[in-house]
């Protein structure tokens, strides 16, 4: 890149140290689970095999569980309309669900924009692109208000016309069509516009998600943060990097070591490039105790 | 042709991407480059499809059809079609038209077990010859067979019919025609001494009762269709009654619907004589003057292989045909027992609807048309309830005239033209001459100027049996030619299946299209269709129609007609015939089956340069001569002067048709009355002069019920028949996208009852099944067909769902035509 | 290698202090954001709504303003019919990105008895008060040109009257008098309102280059007579007797009919 010596790759030291595996262990898995759930959606259409149907949006498992998204449900109930019980039962499943998990287990696990954006971030690092607009994080609790406001005002999801989110994930199960333009635009977005700017700051769907955490019991936890070198990696890969601070460095005020902040992705990528392994996934129950993965 | 610039720059741009795709388009192509009508020709021609009988024209440019239209002055169909019509630019391209002949080889030679090989047209008949050859020399001529065809063109049934009984000396030649009127033929013969109709379509705009007897008009013959609805429209007095089995769209216009139970057509037309004599509405002079009356005999069986348990006791099955005269008393006697109590119930028809039917021919002063088509043909008591229908019509004199009288209408383009006035079938010469007959053998004999004794005098396989024979191994040549019998023959599995793929055989399948039957063959040789050939069909009112050739056709296919002419160059004439029968003709020793058939100086005088300027004449210039006029004229010279006159041939390419017999240049429109036609005699009023006498006969002929029904395992009637979008096998209109789309795939039309009973709903798949086999398709319940309870209705146009592996083989003992009405089925969830 | 960067002293935790100024700037950038995005979203749809929706939603679709509210966009009901008659609006697609529907000129409802796609909408944007799927009414069949359609030229056809599930009821032949030809009749097929589901088959099995009969939104075709008149014949009809009973059928006789 014609940079000085100094500049060190990121998570180089943890590749080194850990190997290989431990040090993207959490990015495969994480991989892994986005195609494996766009996967078995797939496998009807493609092989037969109806495991589930419908999206992300609401689906039904071996033709009899009902999952049904928030988002998209409370803009129906947003519109003025009852909601059916298919959609009320399939509603508790997943909110049971990511509120034991963290609500934006979604944006990191589940949601297929994820791998663009944080593609975008990958290139903005190695390019060493600059910041960009930095539009503030709050943003996309103000679009939140917005998407739930219109519907209430004139009765139809508006917000679904352009979501990305919904256009892709669709797109890859029932069809892609042109929409692949929406993943070049929220790329592109991403990598000139605003670093991290739609995940961190746009998006009102992982903003609801975000509002579903504050009572997860699966949190990123620096369980070892004495251990901290100081190496800033954990930043640097992280897409919301102020949740870090806290549990990493308020020890002396009393924070931590959970990663509390309702943004956090629950994502994993702290714990894989970090070298002295601070940072673990782990259970936590009210007693305080809690168990590791 | 001018051009401006710009499509100049086009054309040219169009030929540099063809030229770099490696594709070379003709000049012509690129020139024309944007529609140019001004270069269209248009020419005339018949419908390819049913017994209607439309003109159409049709437009060609650079030898293709590019457009189609009814001809708007043909008086048949005034410029209009059907929905099939109205394809059949498209039908001569569909996709996988076949254009070389095609072997089953394996290891480089011919193999029955092989697969399709590409050959050339002289491999493929040097097989042939052998084939035939040898199963000459093996069995003699009755092993060597051909199943012809109603839309073969005149010429063609003419050359093959002249192969087979002169040349090959075998009469094992039948028409798919067998499958489709033979019932009509045998009725008319029967009744009239001579075949066909003897009113024509203008009754359809003129008379005052329509009665339907087992037709669905509506979706088989369109146009007619169209202008009986006209006439009922326009006059409030005019009604139409539909008898069926189950309930169509014919019905739709119906006033008075009889559904009778299958078979029972018998009781209805006898009580319907019955209440005539009862009610004294006789026509009593009529009757005295120009009927006799006839008993005939009725243990005749049902046409099943002779160890059947339906033939054993069967004592007339050997002459079905026989009767005995009766008197008039004696025939009212006998149709007594069938009042409007019995009718009734052995109908299972309501007795007003009954009734009122009857009072419709009784009335003296309201003319009726009766017509009907495969619902009383394919009958296994077919001839006899033919006859009973001429009854009531002699009954009451309601014939022959304008408005009255039995109509029975066609399927093929050329049943009547072809079939039946050629005489293709089995026991038949043309100008309804008779095989059986040493007269009719030595007038065909002499015309054919073949020794006497060629001809032998008893009759072929019929269609039927030649199935038989080829499983039995006892017919071993087999040419099948213009039709899709394994589609068609009934029982398909046991009966018609085994003799194809028997080893013993030779099949041989001439088509455009590679068809079930096509695929079943061993030999599979490439043909010309419609306008790719001249020729000329004669549609259901005796209206003869000429087209001249307007397109070659493509790649190697060549018409049946120039296959038969050029297979008969194979074979020298000491090959197949006896010494003994050469001794009375010398001079034809060491001559070919074409010398001596074809260019015997009648066919072949006719020269090249008679031939339409302008137009391709793909065999007369092979042969070297205009065969289509010798062949036409050899053979209209064996009607004319007796009742069967056809007209000039030169004419017949002038003029929209002509309906036999033309005597003096003018046709006949209504036979055997006195004014109409010219053969009958001033001051007799009517001559039905097919009879010694003059005089037609009425028939005492019971009700027996039918080969095979509904039992406890196989509970429901099944009948079979076509639908409007396809005709007959869908050979040609399944290729033609819009028409497969319209109706892609067979249906079983049910009672919504019965579909509940059986745990199926609409839309289901299910098995249908009989005794012989089954099939899956889904069940409709809400379509164009509403069978009552108890029975369904499955069309037979979809070749991948085979009806004819469930039909029965029973056939009427007389016409010998296949019952594909009725049979037992069951239904289960598929 | 020196990492320079691990050497920096990291600046120990505290709460962020962050300026109300900033604060305020921040959020009404934030809500800025939000509102171009909420205002262009509702121009958007305003202006969409004027030009309709040309294609059909499934059976039992609410009238199209509560569909949309109600559709969750899931491609549940796509899933669930056996025809793949339905499919979910792409982007480049006209209507709603990620509502279903169908084009009846390609695959057209089969119109289950069983209605499995109503069973499937979790969010009762498909109606589950449609039982019979007789009673849909996905949209409306129109004859639309009768200059091309086969039928009214005389020619045999009606490949749409026969097709036609609710055939004689929604599709009717209306027969007329060919007076070009004077000896043949037309079969005119007719459409009646109160009995069309939809369904698309007529359209789908046009044998017209272009479909000459078409499906469409009813409320992009279908009449309204005005509540200010009534048909007599059709109220009598109803009502089973004339709604005026006190008046006489006849007058008391005509002169030289009546004795």
């Amino acid at each position: 890149m014609g940079s000085s010596v100094e500049v060190r790759k990121v998570g180089e030291e943890a590749k080194l140290k850990k190997g290989w595996f431990l040090a993207y262990k959490w990015l495969i898995l994480r991989r892994f689970s986005q195609v494996f759930i766009i996967g078995i959606f797939l496998l009807g259409p493609l092989a037969g095999i109806w495991f589930i149907t419908g999206n992300l949006n609401a689906s039904l498992i071996l033709n009899t569980v009902p999952l049904t998204d928030p988002f998209l449900t409370l803009q129906v109930w947003m519109s003025g309309r009852d909601l059916e019980s298919q959609a009320v039962i399939g509603l508790v499943i997943v909110l049971g669900f990511y509120l034991f998990v963290g609500g934006r287990v979604f944006c990191s696990w589940v949601c297929p924009i994820n791998i663009v954006t944080d593609m975008a971030s990958w290139l903005r690092r190695v390019l060493g692109l600059p910041k960009g607009i930095d539009l503030s994080r709050t943003t996309r609790y103000w679009m939140l208000a917005v998407v739930f406001v219109l519907p209430a005002i004139g009765g139809q999801l508006y917000w679904e016309m352009i979501n990305p989110v919904s256009i892709v994930q669709r797109g890859l199960i029932f069809g892609i069509g042109i929409s692949w333009v929406a993943v070049v635009m929220v790329f592109l977005f991403d990598l000139l516009v605003s670093s991290d700017g739609w995940c961190g700051r746009i998006c009102p769907m992982g903003a609801l998600y975000s509002l579903l955490t504050p009572v997860a019991r699966l949190r990123v936890t620096a369980s070892w943060r004495d251990k901290c070198n100081d190496c800033l990696d954990c930043y640097k890969v992280c897409p919301e990097p102020h949740v870090i601070k806290p549990a990493l460095k308020g020890e002396s005020l009393g924070l931590g070591p959970k990663i509390l902040d309702i943004n956090c992705t629950n994502c994993g990528r702290c714990i894989d490039v970090c070298a002295p392994n601070v940072f673990e996934f782990a259970i936590n129950f009210s007693d305080n105790s809690r168990i590791s993965l | 042709m001018k051009l401006t610039r710009r499509e100049y720059i086009k054309s040219n741009a169009i030929a540099a991407a063809a030229a770099a795709a490696g594709v070379s388009l003709p000049a012509s192509t690129v020139l024309a480059g944007k529609e140019d009508n001004s270069s269209i020709r248009w020419d005339k021609a018949p419908c390819r499809f049913c017994g209607t009988g439309c003109s159409i024209l049709v437009g060609t440019q650079n030898d293709r059809i590019v457009a189609t239209q009814g001809d708007p002055d043909a008086p048949v169909n005034k410029g209009l079609n059907c929905i099939k019509g109205y394809f059949l630019s498209k039908i001569p391209y569909g996709k996988d038209r076949l254009t070389k002949p095609l072997l089953r080889k394996s290891n480089g030679v011919y193999d029955k077990e092989g697969e399709f090989t590409p050959v050339s047209w002289d491999e493929a008949f040097d097989i042939m010859a052998l084939k035939w050859k040898e199963a000459l020399k093996k069995k003699g001529p009755t092993s060597v067979g051909m199943f012809g065809s109603g839309q073969w063109t005149v010429w063609e049934g003419y050359a093959a019919a002249k192969l087979y009984k002169a040349g090959f000396r075998s009469n094992n030649i039948d028409p798919n025609a067998r499958h489709c009127m033979a019932s009509a033929v045998a009725g008319f013969i029967r009744t009239f001494g001579i075949d066909e109709p003897m009113g024509c379509y203008d009754d359809l705009d003129q008379s005052d009762t329509f009665v339907l007897w087992g037709s669905n008009m509506a979706e088989m013959h369109p146009i007619l269709w169209s202008r009986l609805t006209n006439r009922r429209l326009s006059a409030k007095h005019v009604r139409v009654v539909v008898m069926s089995t189950y309930s169509h769209r014919s019905c739709d216009l119906a006033d008075n619907e009889i559904i009778f139970k299958p078979q029972t057509d018998l009781v209805i037309a006898n009580y319907i004589a019955n209440y005539i004599i009862q009610s004294g509405a006789v026509n009593e002079e009529f009757v005295a003057k120009h009927t006799n009356f006839r008993k005939g005999v009725t243990d005749i069986g049902y046409g099943l292989r002779p160890n059947h348990e339906l033939e054993k006791d069967a004592s007339d099955s050997k002459k079905a045909k026989a009767s005995k005269p009766i008197s008039f008393e004696e025939y009212k006697e006998f149709v007594s027992e069938y009042t409007l109590e019995v009718a009734s119930k052995i109908s299972g028809v309501p007795q007003r609807n009954l009734e009122q039917l009857a009072k419709y021919y009784a009335d003296p002063n309201r003319t009726v048309m009766s017509l009907w088509t495969m619902g009383m043909n394919q009958h296994t008591r077919g001839t006899w309830v033919n006859n009973l229908v001429y009854n009531i019509h002699l009954l009451t004199g309601k014939i022959s005239q304008p408005g009255n009288g039995p109509f029975s209408l066609t399927g093929q383009p050329s049943a009547c033209g072809t079939a039946r006035e050629v005489g293709t079938f089995a026991h038949r010469l043309p100008a309804d001459l008779v095989v059986m007959k040493k007269a009719h053998r030595d007038i065909a004999e002499k015309r054919w100027q073949v020794p006497e004794g060629t001809i032998p005098g008893k009759p072929g396989f019929h269609a039927v049996l030649q199935n038989r024979k080829l499983k039995d191994g006892h017919l071993n040549a087999y040419w099948v030619m213009c039709n899709n019998n394994v589609q068609a023959a009934a029982n398909m599995i046991e009966e018609t299946l085994p003799g194809y793929r028997n080893p013993e055989n030779f099949i041989v399948v001439s088509d455009p299209y590679p068809t079930v039957t096509a695929q079943a063959a061993d030999l599979v040789l490439p043909t010309a269709m419609w306008v790719e050939k001249e020729g000329a069909y004669g549609n259901a009112e005796r209206r003869t129609q000429f087209w001249r050739q307007q397109i070659p056709a493509p790649g190697e296919a060549k018409s049946d007609l120039w296959q038969l002419v050029e297979f008969s160059k194979r074979f020298k004439v000491e090959e197949v015939w006896p010494n003994s029968l050469l001794d009375k003709m010398p001079e034809y020793r060491g001559k070919t089956l074409y010398d001596i058939l074809y260019a015997n100086g009648e066919v072949n005088k006719f020269p090249l340069s008679e031939t339409q300027a302008g137009f391709e004449n793909d065999e007369a210039m092979h042969f070297g001569y205009y065969l289509q006029k010798g062949l036409f004229e050899e053979y209209a010279g064996f009607g004319r002067g007796h009742k069967h006159d056809l007209g000039d041939f030169d004419t017949y390419h002038k003029v929209r048709g002509m309906r036999w017999p033309v005597v003096d240049g003018k046709e006949t429109l209504w036979r055997f009355k006195e004014g109409s036609d010219p053969y009958v005699e001033e001051g007799t009023g009517f001559q039905f002069y097919g009879k010694p006498d003059n005089k037609a006969w009425i028939f005492a002929l019971p009700y027996q019920p039918a080969a095979e029904e509904p039992d406890a395992e196989f509970d429901l009637w099944l009948c079979t028949g076509r639908v409007l979008e396809h005709w007959h096998s869908g050979s040609m209109t399944q290729r033609v996208p819009e028409l497969h789309r319209a109706f892609p795939d067979a249906v079983i039309y049910m009672h919504p009852d019965d579909a509940k009973a059986r745990g199926l709903r609409r839309g289901m798949a299910a098995k249908i099944e009989s005794r012989r086999g089954l099939i899956t398709t889904r069940i409709e319940t809400k379509g164009r067909n509403r069978p009552p309870r108890g029975l369904v209705f499955v069309p037979w146009f979809d070749a991948s769902r085979l009806i004819n592996k469930l039909t029965l083989d029973a056939t009427c003992p007389i016409s010998k035509e296949t019952d594909y009405k009725k049979c037992a089925v069951k239904i289960t969830k598929a | 290698m020196v990492d320079e960067v691990s050497k920096k002293p990291v600046v120990p935790v505290q709460k962020k202090r962050v300026s109300r100024r900033v604060f305020l700037t921040d959020s009404a950038r934030g809500a800025g954001v939000a509102l171009i995005v909420g205002t262009g979203l509702w121009s958007k749809a305003k202006i969409a709504h004027p030009i309709p929706f040309r294609e059909i939603r499934p059976p039992g679709a609410l009238p199209e303003e509560d569909f949309l509210g109600r559709c969750i966009r899931c491609g549940l009901c796509v899933r669930s019919c056996p025809y793949d008659t339905l499919r979910l609006s792409k982007v480049e697609e006209p209507g709603v990105v990620g509502t279903p529907f169908f084009k009846a000129r390609e695959v057209p409802c089969e119109m289950c008895e069983d209605i499995p796609c109503v069973a499937a909408c979790p969010t009762g944007a498909l109606d589950k008060g449609l039982t019979d799927i007789e009673k849909s009414r996905m949209g409306l069949a129109v004859l639309s040109d009768q200059e091309t359609c086969l039928n009214f030229l005389g020619l045999r056809c009606e490949v749409c009257y026969r097709v036609c599930p609710v055939m004689d009821k929604a599709i009717t032949l209306e027969r007329s008098q060919n007076q070009r030809t004077g000896n043949h009749a037309m079969f005119i097929p007719t459409v009646h309102s109160d009995h069309c589901t939809g369904c698309g088959k007529c359209e789908r099995s046009c044998v017209l280059t272009d479909a000459a009969i078409n499906v469409l939104p009813i409320a992009l075709v279908k009449g309204e007579m005005g509540k200010h008149y009534r048909l007599g014949w059709v109220e009598k009809e109803k009502k089973g007797s004339p709604l005026v009973p006190s008046i006489m059928n006849k007058p008391l006789g005509q002169w030289g009919k009546d004795k």
